[in-house]
């Protein structure tokens, strides 16, 4: 029988960290421990991701735990050094653990289906006489698509139709382009800013977003 | 906020200064744990607050670790 695991709360950040610098049994035995706390974050992570893994085969979700757990693991000891002891270790190290599951399930429900970076989305954002929506905005709509088509490179149109409007995700779109997360959010961000610095040089007013999380 | 609004929402983002993804990443922790303490989080750490509304896979890291780090603290 595996014996009960510590609680992360009985270590301190301290307590971890030189454990697992420790060498030898020690450390072989906070790695396994640190192991079984990411293994527990990735398995939440890809539990409450569980729609997006509907179609997968019954073992799927938890080989993907295990590798998002190794993987994170292997960050968590790479990146030792940087942590700097501004929150509990554990919180530190569970992000790796869900960043890893997070990106794996993504990927895997979007293996096999072509990424959209066409505006198919338009059709449904600039479709005449939709309920509810005034003269202003059917205007302003018109010219942010006028303003996509015009202003930005092909790259910031791609990513920014890709990820804002059909709903790929970024990480997604980063493997398929061979590029990495940070990289094309920076990208969304030079359109975006181009977007709005183009719309405002047309006199429309766009306020900042204060979309609820 | 309306259909249309939300879209204009993602396609222009927060329009606000922000962090990036790495500086997101390396502040996610601390950022959850103020957030759960109902500490100023966002005074503390500025510019998280608009990435995390202009970057949905950030935001989803953010609301799994907010979740998972609160389910242990119950």
């Amino acid at each position: 029988m595996t014996p009960p695991m510590q609680m992360p709360a009985d270590r301190t950040a301290r307590d971890w960290v030189g454990e697992l610098r420790a060498g030898g049994a020690r450390e072989q035995a906070a790695v396994e421990e640190l192991h079984a706390l990411l293994l527990k974050a990735a398995r939440f992570e890809i539990g409450r991701r569980g729609a997006e893994l509907a179609h997968l085969r019954g073992g799927d979700g938890e080989d993907l735990a295990q590798q998002a757990a190794d993987d994170a693991l292997m960050a968590v000891l790479r990146k030792l050094d940087e942590f700097r002891g501004e929150s509990r270790f554990t919180t530190w190290a569970y992000k790796f653990a869900l960043l890893e599951a997070a990106v794996k399930v993504r990927r895997r429900a979007w293996q096999g289906r072509e990424v959209p970076l066409e505006d198919e989305a338009w059709a449904a954002l600039s479709a005449p006489g939709s309920a509810g929506r005034g003269a202003e905005e059917a205007e302003l709509l018109a010219a942010l698509r006028e303003e996509i088509e015009r202003t930005l490179s092909e790259r910031q149109r791609e990513v920014l139709v890709a990820v804002t409007l059909n709903g790929v995700p970024i990480d997604v779109l980063a493997e398929r382009l061979g590029s990495t997360r940070g990289a094309l959010y920076k990208t969304l961000h030079d359109a975006r800013r181009k977007l709005r610095e183009a719309l405002a040089e047309r006199g429309f007013r766009v306020e900042e977003g204060s979309e609820d999380r | 906020m309306n259909h249309h609004d939300e879209t204009l929402g993602r396609v222009l983002g927060p329009g606000a200064p922000e962090l990036t993804c790495e500086q997101c990443f390396d502040e996610l922790d601390r950022y959850v744990e103020l957030t759960l303490a109902g500490e100023p989080a966002d005074e503390r750490i500025p510019g998280m607050r608009a990435h995390l509304e202009g970057c949905p896979a950030c935001a989803e890291d953010f609301r799994s670790l907010r979740d998972l780090v609160g389910r242990e603290g119950d």
